[in-house]
C-alpha cells in the first residue's frame, strides 16, 4: 500500500480550483480562434473575440474567467493500492475547496435551496470517486456554472425512439436553450445505464479534449450530425444570430436496461474550465 | 460589437431609450445597479409590503450579475451577466415603476417585452463569460443593500464605457429572433 496523507489532497484541490478558474484549456482557447475565422456574423465575431481576450486577461493577471467560479466537481480515481492517512479524505477535499475559493478571489455559489442564504465557502462540492488499478490519485476538477446547467435535461426515451430520437432531443434541446448558456457551447450527450448514469455520462463526456469524436464510427457520425443540425439554427454566439453556437457535440454511451433508453443532454458554457493533476 | 457605438450616459430618459434599436451597441457610462435573483425576489416582496426600494429605480439601468471578490488593486472582480429569463417575473413591476433599463443574458418572456414597450425600457445584453474584460470597464462598486446576500448583495456600480447591446427595444424588436432568422439554414 502506498501512504498519502489527506493534507496533500487539500493542497492539490485548492491549486486546481484556482487554476481551472483562471486559466482556459488550451483545446477549448484554440476552438474559439477556429470559430473567429469562420463565424458569418459581424456581431458574432465580436462576441468571440471578446471571449478571447477575456481569456486572455484572465490568464495574464490571475482573475476568474467567469464571474460564476461554478460548483466544483470533482472526478476522483484513486488507485486500490492508496491508503490515505492524516485525516478524512471528504474533508481533506472540502478543505481544499475552501481554501482555493477563498485566496483564489472566487465567487461562492452555493446556497440554500429555499431560503437562498449563501453557503459562504462554495461547498459542498460534487465529488465522483471511483476505484482504479495502481496506487495513483487522479483528480480532475471541473467548475461548473449555473447558467449553462440549468439549460441540461435527462429523458427517458422509450427504446423504440432509436438513435434518432436521441439526435432529435440533442438539437431540441439546444435550440429551446438559445442563448441562456453562453454559447458557443459544448454539448454533452450521454445515453446509456439507468437515469442518473446518463446524466454522468454527459457530464463526463464533456472532459473528453475539445472536439475529439469518439472511437466508435457510428458515434462519431451521430456526434457530427447533430454539431451540423445544432448550428444551423442560426442562434450563433450569445444566442445573438450567427454560424457558430457549438463548438462541439461529444457522446458516450453504455448499455442500459431492455425497457429503456435513458438520454441526457449537459450542456457548457464556452468557459470549459477543467484542470487535473496526479497524486 | 457593431462598429457604429452609441455612448449613453445614466440615468436614462425616454427620449435616450426611444433612439436605440435591436442590435445597437451601446456603451454605457454612468452609475448603474446590480440585482439578480435572490435581490429581485426581496425587492418585489418589499413592493407587496408596501415598502421602499434600495434605490429608486426610476430611469436606472439593473445589471443581473453576481460578481466575483475584487482581487487587491481591482475594483471588483470578474462581473459578466447572469441568465435573465430568472428575473422575468420580476422586471415588469420594476419597469412600471420607471426602470430603463436591464442588463443580462439571453432570452426574455414576452410579458417583459411587453412591458418594455408600454413603459419604454430597453433590454441589453453583455458577453456571457467575459467577466474580467467586463469588470476593467467598472470603476468602482459599492453594497447598497442586502449585504447578507453576498454575491447577490446589491450594489451600486460606477461604470465608463461598459459595452452592451440592444436586444430588445421599446419596439418590441427582438435581436435573437431576428438573429435567428438570418443566419438559419434550411
Amino acid at each position: 500500500m502506498r501512504e498519502v496523507q489527506v493534507s496533500e489532497v487539500t493542497e492539490v484541490i485548492k491549486k486546481l480550483c484556482m487554476d481551472a478558474n483562471y486559466y482556459l484549456p488550451e483545446d477549448v482557447y484554440n476552438a474559439l480562434q477556429e470559430a473567429l475565422k469562420k463565424e458569418k456574423s459581424p456581431v458574432g465575431r465580436s462576441v468571440l473575440e471578446m471571449i478571447i481576450r477575456n481569456a486572455d486577461i484572465a490568464r495574464e493577471e490571475k482573475v476568474a474567467i467567469c464571474q460564476d467560479c461554478g460548483l466544483a466537481v470533482i472526478f476522483m480515481e484513486i488507485g486500490q493500492d492508496v491508503k490515505f492517512v492524516g485525516g478524512d479524505l471528504k474533508e481533506a477535499i472540502f478543505e481544499g475547496v475552501r481554501q482555493g475559493y477563498k485566496d483564489g478571489y472566487l465567487r461562492k455559489s452555493t446556497c440554500h435551496p429555499f431560503t437562498r442564504a449563501n453557503v459562504g465557502d462554495n461547498t459542498p462540492p460534487v465529488i465522483h470517486f471511483d476505484i482504479v488499478p495502481g496506487d495513483k490519485i487522479h483528480i480532475v476538477l471541473a467548475p461548473k456554472g449555473g447558467g449553462s446547467e440549468n439549460m441540461s435535461r435527462v429523458t427517458m426515451l422509450a427504446p423504440g425512439a432509436g438513435l434518432k430520437g436521441v439526435k432529435d432531443f440533442v438539437v431540441q434541446r439546444c435550440s429551446e436553450a438559445g442563448g441562456n448558456p453562453c454559447p458557443p457551447v459544448i454539448v454533452g450527450v450521454g445515453v446509456g445505464g439507468t437515469f442518473e448514469r446518463s446524466a454522468f455520462l454527459a457530464k463526463k463526456a464533456l472532459l473528453r479534449p475539445l472536439g475529439k469524436p469518439n472511437p466508435d464510427l457510428e458515434l462519431a457520425a451521430a456526434e457530427q450530425e447533430m454539431l451540423e443540425r445544432i448550428n444551423k439554427l442560426g442562434m450563433g454566439p450569445m444566442g445573438w444570430g450567427g454560424t457558430t453556437y457549438a463548438l462541439a457535440v461529444h457522446f458516450e454511451m453504455e448499455p442500459c436496461h431492455i425497457a429503456s433508453l435513458p438520454c441526457a443532454v449537459n450542456i457548457n458554457c464556452h468557459a470549459a474550465r477543467h484542470k487535473e493533476a496526479v497524486i | 460589437m457593431a462598429e457604429e457605438k452609441i455612448r449613453l450616459t445614466t440615468p436614462l430618459t425616454d427620449e435616450d431609450v426611444g433612439k436605440l434599436k435591436v442590435g445597437d451597441t451601446v456603451l454605457i457610462s454612468g452609475v448603474i445597479y446590480t440585482g439578480r435573483d435572490a435581490a429581485h425576489m426581496r425587492m418585489v416582496a418589499a413592493l407587496d409590503k408596501g415598502e421602499s426600494l434600495p434605490f429608486d429605480v426610476k430611469g436606472q439601468v439593473i445589471y443581473f450579475v453576481g460578481p466575483a471578490p475584487a482581487k487587491p488593486g481591482w475594483a471588483i472582480g470578474s462581473a459578466g451577466p447572469t441568465t435573465s429569463y430568472r428575473m422575468d417575473a420580476f422586471s415588469p413591476r420594476l419597469i412600471e415603476l420607471g426602470l430603463k433599463g436591464m442588463i443580462g443574458k439571453g432570452g426574455r418572456a414576452q410579458e417583459v417585452i411587453d412591458a418594455c414597450v408600454k413603459y419604454k425600457c430597453v433590454y441589453f445584453g453583455a458577453v456571457g463569460g467575459a467577466g474580467a474584460l467586463l469588470a476593467k470597464s467598472i470603476k468602482k462598486a459599492e453594497v447598497i443593500a442586502y449585504e447578507d446576500l453576498g454575491p447577490e448583495a446589491v450594489r451600486r456600480l460606477e461604470v465608463e464605457d461598459f459595452p452592451v447591446i440592444v436586444v430588445n427595444d421599446v419596439y418590441g424588436n427582438d435581436l435573437e429572433k431576428e438573429g435567428r432568422k438570418k443566419y438559419a439554414v434550411e
